[in-house]
């Protein structure tokens, strides 16, 4: 990786807290950090240190109390909803702890949903999704549904659905939290290989050191302050 | 064409949920259905009347006659093209439970009045010849059995005797909703025997059946035959044939509007359950529709997705019950026999239970389409369904 390359991610002064009741939790205490394109960053930290809410806001689907978070050279903090839906589709591929697959639909057709929101034709969405489950090892899984898929296979499906669509980062939240040993292996090694071949910047969430080991820079997150680089 | 197939096996997912939502929407649209008809059938009188048809009775009460002797008069007032008359028999087939509509008519004039009755030439010859000869109506025919050339005997209540008659022909309705479930024979029959049996009887009519030259004359003749007829001693009340129709309709109209009130009360109910259905179905969906919010879609198509799918239930279910709603009225009509002359089920009933089924499946999406479309991504990523 380049460490001098231009930031994806600009993160200056982050604040974000949560209301419970009548009292004010904070979250993020003013946190502020860059990360270059193409980096691989692991967010760690004890449960509640506000590691997820950090991504969360990377990935644009939470937003600050206030500060400022350019991703892509974009201001998502100034961006409407629909704004910020129309700017994720674009540019965040999301790797979730639990998969989440749309059950009633095939790996194909779950890899192929992104795509509905560009201008792709059927046959051009096709040929994409042959491409990607070609690239996971899934070609002979492609009319499978979930259930019938093992957990590492559910999760490199859901891989190639955060892929795609070539968005410029990739947050992963616990990825190998619901795997195997192995499983988990398999789809570390599959990040880091997108990561180094493809470029992805991505952005991963883990309490796990073995997968943090696999990133590029580890960031520490205790109490809602960044504690280590 | 995905969002299709998407809400296609999205309806499927939990099977016998969702056929036990769609088998209760069968049911509600069905009951609709039908209680639909019977309101329409309730009215059916009123609805098959002529605009270019009046019908005078004593202003006093329909069971008061009216003299024969009014019939010349009436026939002499401007905009009046011809006059029959018709008395309610009311007589016993067999027995009580066997209740049809039988009326004593002045037969030549009264069928020249009602050509929705269709008489086959032959059969109406035959029946002119025959004093005792009566006119049935198919469905009544059908019920009983009846055809040309039987003798059926009936049990005077109104006019006391047995009375016998031979059937001369059946007549069909012209229209769906043409009564045919009535029984016609000779006044004369009926008056020859009353001038021996009660003598003061004799020469009456129950009503007379007045024909206009256009309907547009019907205030004016409507006028003219009841100021004709003022402060003489059977004074007469004139109206125009519906009028008279609901008039009946009107005595039992608390049952008709109980009725339209449950058929309302039904899809009422089904639309609750159905909303219930839709509400745990978004439920459990939570993290998924979060997930998808996450990917980019915006909350009208996840809006849509539900009340693509609460729609598509309800329509199957709709649909089913729209279809079953012809044989069970059918069954339901010839239960009921001579009380539903007419028991169709209506255009406008149908449209009404297409109306009735998007309705349920819009209003049960409208909540669970609104959540999901208002979700907070991390909210909904976080949710166990």
């Amino acid at each position: 990786m380049n460490k001098t390359a231009q930031p994806v991610v600009e993160i200056a002064n982050l604040v974000k807290s949560y209301r419970r009741g009548e009292q004010i939790v904070p979250v993020l205490t003013g946190i502020t950090f860059d990360i270059a394109a193409g980096d691989f960053v692991a967010l760690m930290g004890p449960s509640g240190s506000g590691k997820s809410t950090l991504l969360n806001m990377i990935a644009g689907i939470d937003k600050p109390d206030s500060g400022s978070l350019r991703v892509a050279g974009t201001d998502i903090t100034a961006l409407s909803e629909a704004g910020l839906a129309d700017w994720r589709s674009h540019h965040v591929g999301f790797i979730f702890q639990f998969y989440n697959l749309m059950p009633v639909l095939t790996a194909f057709e779950n890899i192929e949903l992104p795509l509905l929101l560009t201008g792709l034709s059927a046959r051009e969405r096709g040929e994409h999704v042959a491409a990607a489950l070609s690239m996971m090892g899934l070609t002979d899984r492609s009319d499978h549904y979930p259930s019938e898929l093992s957990g590492g296979q559910q999760q490199r499906v859901a891989i190639a659905r955060a892929i795609i669509t070539d968005p410029t980062i990739l947050v992963a939240d616990e990825p190998t939290g619901d795997l195997d040993r192995v499983s988990a292996a398999e789809i570390l090694n599959l990040i880091e290989r997108l990561n180094r071949e493809l470029g992805k910047t991505v952005v991963m969430v883990t309490h796990d050191p073995q997968a943090a080991a696999k990133a590029h820079t580890v960031r520490h997150l205790e109490k809602g302050e960044l504690s280590a680089g | 064409m995905y969002f299709f197939k998407l809400i296609v096996r999205n309806a499927l997912r939990h099977r016998l949920r969702t056929g036990l939502t769609a088998l209760g929407i069968v049911v509600a649209i069905l009951a609709f259905g039908v209680l639909r008809t019977v309101v329409d059938a309730w009215y059916a009188g009123a609805a098959a009347a002529s605009a270019t048809r009046l019908v005078t009775r004593n202003a006093i009460s329909l069971v008061f006659p009216l003299p024969l002797t009014y019939m010349g008069r009436i026939r002499q007032i401007d905009g009046v093209k011809s006059v029959s008359h018709a008395n309610w028999f009311g007589g016993v087939y067999i027995t009580e439970k066997n209740f049809f509509p039988q009326f004593a008519v002045q037969a030549q004039s009264y069928f020249a009045l009602y050509p929705e009755f269709a008489v086959d030439p032959g059969q109406m010859r035959e029946f002119l010849r025959d004093r005792k000869g009566a006119i049935v109506g198919r469905k009544l025919a059908t019920t009983y059995g009846f055809k040309p050339g039987d003798q059926v005997s009936l049990r005077g209540t109104i006019f006391p005797g047995n009375w016998e008659f031979v059937v001369r022909g059946i007549y069909d309705g012209a229209e769906a909703r043409t009564d045919t479930s009535q029984f016609f024979f000779h006044w004369d029959y009926l008056n020859e025997t009353m001038i021996k049996l009660a003598p003061r009887r004799a020469n009456t009519v129950g009503v007379y059946v007045v024909g206009l030259t256009s309907a547009d004359r019907a205030a004016a003749v409507t006028a003219a035959i009841d100021a004709t007829f003022r402060n003489s001693l059977a004074e007469t009340l004139t109206e125009t044939e519906q009028a008279f129709q609901l008039g009946f309709v009107s005595m039992t109209e608390a049952i008709v509007v109980a009725i339209k009130i449950v058929s309302f009360l039904v899809i009422f109910i089904i639309m609750a359950v159905m909303a219930n259905t839709m509400a745990m179905t978004a439920r459990e969906r939570t993290a998924e529709y979060a997930t998808l919010k996450a990917l980019g879609f915006g909350p009208l198509p996840l809006a849509a997705m539900i009340l693509g799918e609460s729609l598509a239930i309800a329509g199957a279910g709709g649909l089913i019950g729209i279809v079953l709603t012809f044989p069970v009225a059918e069954r339901f009509g010839a239960e009921m026999g001579s009380l539903f002359p007419v028991f169709n089920v209506g255009r406008e009933t149908v449209a009404m239970q297409v109306a009735a089924a998007l309705l349920v499946g819009a209003v049960a999406a409208c909540l669970p389409a609104l959540r999901a479309a208002r979700i907070r991504i991390v909210d909904g990523l976080r949710h166990v369904g």
